[in-house]
């Protein structure tokens, strides 16, 4: 910037002339105004902001002038540019907001294409339903007790009051593994886990078992040679068949909703004494009007499983005093339990792995 | 057991009004559980008559069959009182007999609608029946005659053919034997149905004195065989047809009719429950005598079968040898014939085990051996031959023997003691000591005592011999539907096991990684072993074998789960799906050749047997099994696709073990069923858990999948075990990183894992990651030769590295490398 200039007639001086500053501002102003985009603004911040910009060169000429007439130059000239570089600040913030609008819409995409890359896992229902069944029992305090499915014979038969010649033994048909001398079995049950339990645990005992199990039944809408059950057990002192009832009636509401009770039919088992086969209130019709009902073809009950008071000679075989304590046992299938409560009529498609069957269940039912 | 309705009221008065379904009820909530309901003839609607024939007139037709063109009375039956013609193809009947006939308008079982028709040039206006048409018998070779006192033409034929009644169906359990016998199901009725009073015991008769003339008999072994009653009669007529009642309520009862003598046989054992045997006296040589068989000895049974006996089997011999095999089935040389007059009837009480293993080992199933294994009254030998006698004489004109031989006695019956509120405490009921009693005596006990009851069961019970036995009995009676509903408060739990949940886990990761678990039935033959390309002397081929599989291709319990995997994903193809990924997890058999043993049941095994017996099964780890088909992530808009690899298959895996924190160490086998040269066997430390990798081609053609088809089987008991439980917190560093990368080239068959370890020890404690990423292989590098780029991380823990630290850190790095692997810096 030069120096003062003594010789410099103030008269001729632009600054001093507030139309000739006005002018300045206001052809700024509308360029800035003009300015269409950011590009625009900076020729325009150029023009009439830059250092060779009139509002500039003016600016440089106050120094010129005598120090009475500085101040008002230098106010008038610094109004002016204040004026317009807050005018191009302005205007800078609305042309970015508006290029950024712009790059924005510009990146918009369809948000109906398919998003699928990565391919869907999904579990098997009948793992879930054991896990749900589990749960429940979990819930209600109870710990969940395991076995093989390769079990020694007296595990599956002789402990539970099944002995070589009991009648029942031939009720059930066995998977017998060669040699038979070494009594190995493909477990009918997982009643067996009862008896491993028992031998395992102090009472009280709280457990359930659930699991895979064989029976040489031909594979067909309604069997399958092997199926997955669980089965309750507790032996504690002082328990009863109100124990039994108490804890179906919960298991039963858990599954199928409130208010769906159970009942008792006498049966035979020779691991239990009194034993009795369970039936469920129909969860569909919930036994009101039932002719008309699928689900319990008119009974208004649904056959669930067995149970009963765990027969003495079972706790003796398995190392419990039956003077000290009783117990209570009770089984039902898995495979059922998912059938009824998913409308499923056939149960091969459960065995048969086609993918599309168990994709329809997702990872939790 | 079936029993008619009309039957069981023959025994018992049930109050007016009582339904089937009101006695069914209540015998199903006292134990005698209902199967079925049968009204053979709810099938039958409309005009179903008697008539009788007038006119039978055979025209011999063309084809060379002869008809019989009739004219039958059916009075208004056919609201015309006309007699009725029609054409009828049995011959078995003559002008004047009664017989069955159904009307146009009725139809038959098998909704088969009778309308008149033009047959053989006549028109025939109905049809003469036949049981098998009646859908109440299998006789179809002649039609039915019915005999001449059963009723009058145009009368209504249901209740004459009994098609009104009611079959009772039962399912008996095995403590419930009394229920295979009318008697039995009557008693029932009698204590369960409300009114029901009366009950006539069929058993109850009075019976002749034995006597030293009946039949010679000798009991040479009173446990199997304690009593053996023997009567006889002579001048039995074998041609006496089977009477009516008979011949239906056996026929109701699903049995055939045989002979009059057979059939009495069953009747009575239908009747009482007692299984009876009857010889051709003719044929009978000597004593009969009763003893267990030796070894090896032979009878031709009954049914024509040679068997070869056990020192167990029981066996009835006379002179000539061995005539029977006692309790089960009779023998072929002393059997009743169509030439038989003279009978020599047997009602012998068996040991029940002794039968059910008799039964077992020669497979032998009859109505016989089912009650006699199941357990009889031993108290009714005397009745029920006395009744099978009463029957012969009454129907078959024979004459009774006066000899009357009972040698033995029935077997005492226990005394159970039992404390008078047990039932009180078993089933959370208040069952006071007096109902109790009340319930007890009702089915037959005799009760003394109070407190402590004691408690002698009757002798149609035997299956009564606990307390647990009459608790249930009392409990029954009172009612399974008044037993309270009361939860029972365990002591709290602990949740599942760290197993427990992980087994979950693992299952949740596997189907996140986009694998669709599926089930599959364990069951595996060579055949499977052969399509996986499994060696002849590989150890999975040493499968634990089933005795009676469901079938000969599969009888192997597997050894691995990818077997019944590698099936589904070939079903899957088939389906038509191109792109998935299946898993399984399950347990896999692994003999181990031991044994377990048949321990006590009076008190529980020591801690010793209980792990002999453990360590008898087979081992049953719990595998994980995958399988990738085609694309892991289809092509779509977003650009190319990716075809699941082998690296897909391992990273699956490693996924798994991530989750436990396990970092899985890879190495190159050959291992069937994967490509020879992509198959990385993984392990924790140094315990190998499984194999995964690409499938080898011949394994993919063979199952049906693509080429190029992955798959992974690794035992996760290892991973559960050896899973970091409580991983401790890390701590990072906030100091600026270096960064390194350097690339080694070395032999093609140099593993990059070896790279990285001898890079990752070289680097020190500086290093912070390390990671390979690319492989490059050409001619730049050489023939067989790679080159592996890898980036390095360095950072300290509690500075800012000086200049150089890193590099030198990389040049140490680098120097291991090259001396442990041969690598040269590119
Ligand atoms: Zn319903």
């Amino acid at each position: 910037m030069s120096g003062p200039n003594s010789d410099y007639d103030p008269v001729e001086v632009t600054p001093l002339r507030a139309d000739e500053v006005e002018a300045m501002r206001d052809a700024a102003l509308d360029a800035i105004a003009g300015a269409h985009d950011l590009g625009a603004l900076k020729q325009v911040r150029l023009d009439h902001a830059g250092d060779r910009s009139p509002l500039a060169l003016a600016n440089r000429e106050i120094g010129a002038l005598p120090p009475q007439a500085r101040k008002e130059a230098g106010a008038r000239v610094g109004q002016a540019r204040g004026a317009v570089n807050k005018a191009i600040a302005e205007r800078t913030a609305v042309l970015e907001a508006e290029q950024a609008e712009r790059m924005l819409a510009e990146e918009t995409v369809d948000v109906t294409l398919p998003t699928g890359r990565r391919r869907r896992g999904s579990r098997h229902p009948l793992t879930m339903q054991s896990e749900l069944i589990a749960d429940i029992f979990v819930g209600m305090g109870w710990e969940i007790a395991e076995g093989p499915m390769v079990e020694a014979e007296w595990l599956n038969f002789d402990a539970l009051n099944l002995g070589p010649d009991h009648p029942a033994r031939t009720m059930q048909d066995t998977f017998w593994t060669v040699p038979a001398e070494n009594h190995v079995v493909l477990r009918t049950h997982t009643s067996p886990v009862q008896a491993r339990t028992m031998l395992t645990r102090k009472p009280p005992i709280y457990v359930a078992c659930p699991g895979r199990v064989f029976r040489t039944d031909e594979y067909d809408a309604t069997h399958s040679p092997m199926f997955h059950q669980v089965e309750g057990l507790v032996v504690d002192e002082g328990i009863t068949m109100a124990h039994l009832k108490g804890s179906l009636d919960h298991l039963a509401s858990a599954l199928y909703g409130d208010g769906i009770t159970t009942r008792f039919r006498p049966s035979y088992f020779p691991f239990t004494e009194p034993s009795a086969e369970v039936d469920l209130r129909c969860f569909v019709c919930r036994g009101v009007d039932s002719d008309a009902c699928r689900t319990c073809r008119g009974e208004g009950w649904i056959e669930w499983g067995g149970c009963g008071v765990v027969n003495p000679r079972v706790l003796i075989a398995c190392g419990i005093d039956p003077e000290v304590y009783s117990g209570f046992a009770f089984g039902f299938g898995i495979d059922r339990t998912f059938m009824f409560r998913h409308g499923l009529e056939d149960l091969r498609p459960l065995f048969e792995g086609d993918v599309r069957f168990s994709s329809a269940f997702g990872t939790e039912i | 057991m079936k029993a008619p309705v009309s039957w069981i009221k023959e025994y018992v008065d049930v109050p007016e009004g009582t339904t089937t379904d009101d006695i069914t009820r209540r015998l199903t909530m006292t134990g005698l559980k209902l199967e079925a309901v049968h009204s053979p003839g709810a099938a039958i609607t409309g005009p179903l008559v008697i008539g009788r024939v007038l006119t039978k007139e055979p025209e011999p037709q063309k084809n060379g069959k002869v008809i019989n063109w009739c004219t039958v009375d059916v009075a208004d039956a056919n609201d015309t009182g006309e007699p009725q013609g029609i054409v009828c193809g049995a011959h078995n009947f003559e002008v004047g007999d009664l017989v069955v006939v159904v009307l146009p308008g009725a139809v038959l079982p098998g909704d088969f609608a009778i309308s008149a028709r033009k047959t053989y040039g006549h028109l025939s206006a109905g049809m003469i029946c036949s049981a098998r048409e009646l859908g109440i018998g299998d006789d179809h070779d002649g039609i039915i005659v019915l005999p001449a006192d059963a009723g009058v033409p145009g009368q209504d034929a249901r209740e004459v053919l009994g098609l009104d009644e009611e079959i009772i169906e039962f399912e008996v359990n095995p403590d419930r034997a009394y229920g295979l016998s009318l008697r039995g199901i009557a008693r029932d009725v009698a204590v369960s149905v409300e009114g029901a009073s009366n009950f006539r015991d069929p058993a109850l008769r009075q019976t002749p004195a034995a006597n030293d003339a009946g039949y010679p008999v000798v009991l040479a072994d009173t446990a199997g065989c304690p009593v053996f009653v023997a009567r006889k009669v002579t001048g039995f007529d074998p041609a006496a047809p089977t009477p009516a009642f008979i011949a239906d309520r056996i026929a109701a009862a699903g049995m055939r009719s045989i002979s009059l003598a057979v059939d009495v046989t069953n009747y009575v054992m239908l009747e009482t429950g007692r299984p009876i045997h009857g010889y051709d006296a003719d044929k009978l040589t000597g004593p009969i005598v009763v003893r267990r068989a030796v070894a090896g000895e032979k009878l031709t049974t009954l049914d024509g079968v040679v068997r070869e006996l056990s020192a167990e089997d029981l066996v009835v011999t006379d002179d000539s040898g061995i005539i029977g095999l006692g309790g089960v089935m009779g023998g072929e040389t002393t059997e009743m014939s169509e030439t038989t007059t003279s009978i020599v009837v047997e009602s012998a009480h068996w040991d029940a085990v002794s039968m059910f293993r008799t039964g077992k080992r020669h497979k032998i199933s009859s109505e016989a051996g089912k009650r006699n294994e199941r357990g009889v009254d031993p108290t009714i030998c005397e009745a029920a031959a006395d009744r099978v006698v009463e029957l012969l004489v009454a129907h078959g004109g024979a004459t009774a023997d006066p000899g009357v031989t009972v040698v033995g006695t029935p077997p005492a019956q226990p005394t159970i003691t039992v404390a008078g509120d047990k039932a009180a405490r078993v089933s959370g009921m208040e069952i006071s000591e007096q109902t109790a009693v009340e319930a007890l005596r009702a089915v037959g006990c005799e009760v003394t005592g109070t407190g402590t009851l004691s408690v002698v069961p009757p002798p149609w019970r035997p299956d009564l011999t606990d307390p647990q036995d009459t608790t249930e009995e009392v409990i029954r009676l009172v009612g399974y539907d008044k037993v309270p509903s009361v939860l029972p408060v365990p002591p709290a739990g602990r949740g599942l096991t760290r197993a427990q949940q992980l087994r979950r886990r693992f299952s949740r990761v596997v189907a996140a990684e986009g694998f669709t678990e599926v089930v599959t039935f364990p069951f595996v033959g060579d055949a499977d072993f052969d399509q996986m390309r499994v060696p002849a002397d590989d150890v999975r081929r040493k499968a634990l074998r089933l005795e009676n599989p469901l079938s000969s291709e599969a009888p192997l319990m597997t050894t691995t789960v990818l077997a019944g995997l590698l099936r589904t994903a070939g079903r899957n193809v088939g389906h038509g799906l191109s792109s998935f990924g299946i898993y399984e997890t399950a347990t896999v058999t692994v003999p181990r050749g031991g044994a377990t043993r048949i321990l006590s049941v009076d008190h529980g095994p020591s801690a010793d047997e209980f792990a002999a017996l453990q360590a008898g099964l087979p081992a049953q780890p719990f595998h994980l099994a995958l399988v990738g088909v085609g694309a892991a992530e289809e092509a779509g808009w977003w650009g190319e696709g990716r075809t699941a690899d082998w690296a897909d298959a391992v990273d699956a895996v490693r996924v798994v073990a991530d989750s436990v924190g396990i970092d899985l160490a890879a190495r190159g086998v050959d291992h069937a069923p994967w490509h020879p040269g992509r198959c990385a066997e993984l392990s924790v430390d140094d315990t190998v858990i499984g194999h995964a990798g690409e499938l080898h081609p011949k394994v993919c053609e063979a199952y049906g999948l693509p080429r190029g088809s992955v798959a992974a089987e690794v035992d996760l008991d290892v991973l559960i075990e050896r899973g970091v439980h409580l991983r401790p917190a890390p701590t990072f560093s906030t100091h600026p990183v270096a960064k390194e990368d350097v690339a080694l080239v070395v032999d093609a068959a140099v593993p990059a894992a070896e790279v990285e370890a001898a890079l990752r020890e070289g680097a020190g404690p500086l290093l912070e990651s390390i990671r390979l990423f690319d492989v490059f292989t050409g001619e730049q590098i050489g023939q067989g030769r790679k080159s592996l780029a890898f980036a390095l991380r360095f950072r300290a823990a509690d500075r800012t590295l000086k200049e150089g630290e890193a590099s030198a850190a990389r040049e140490a790095a680098v120097s291991l490398a090259a001396e442990r692997t041969g690598a040269v810096q590119r």
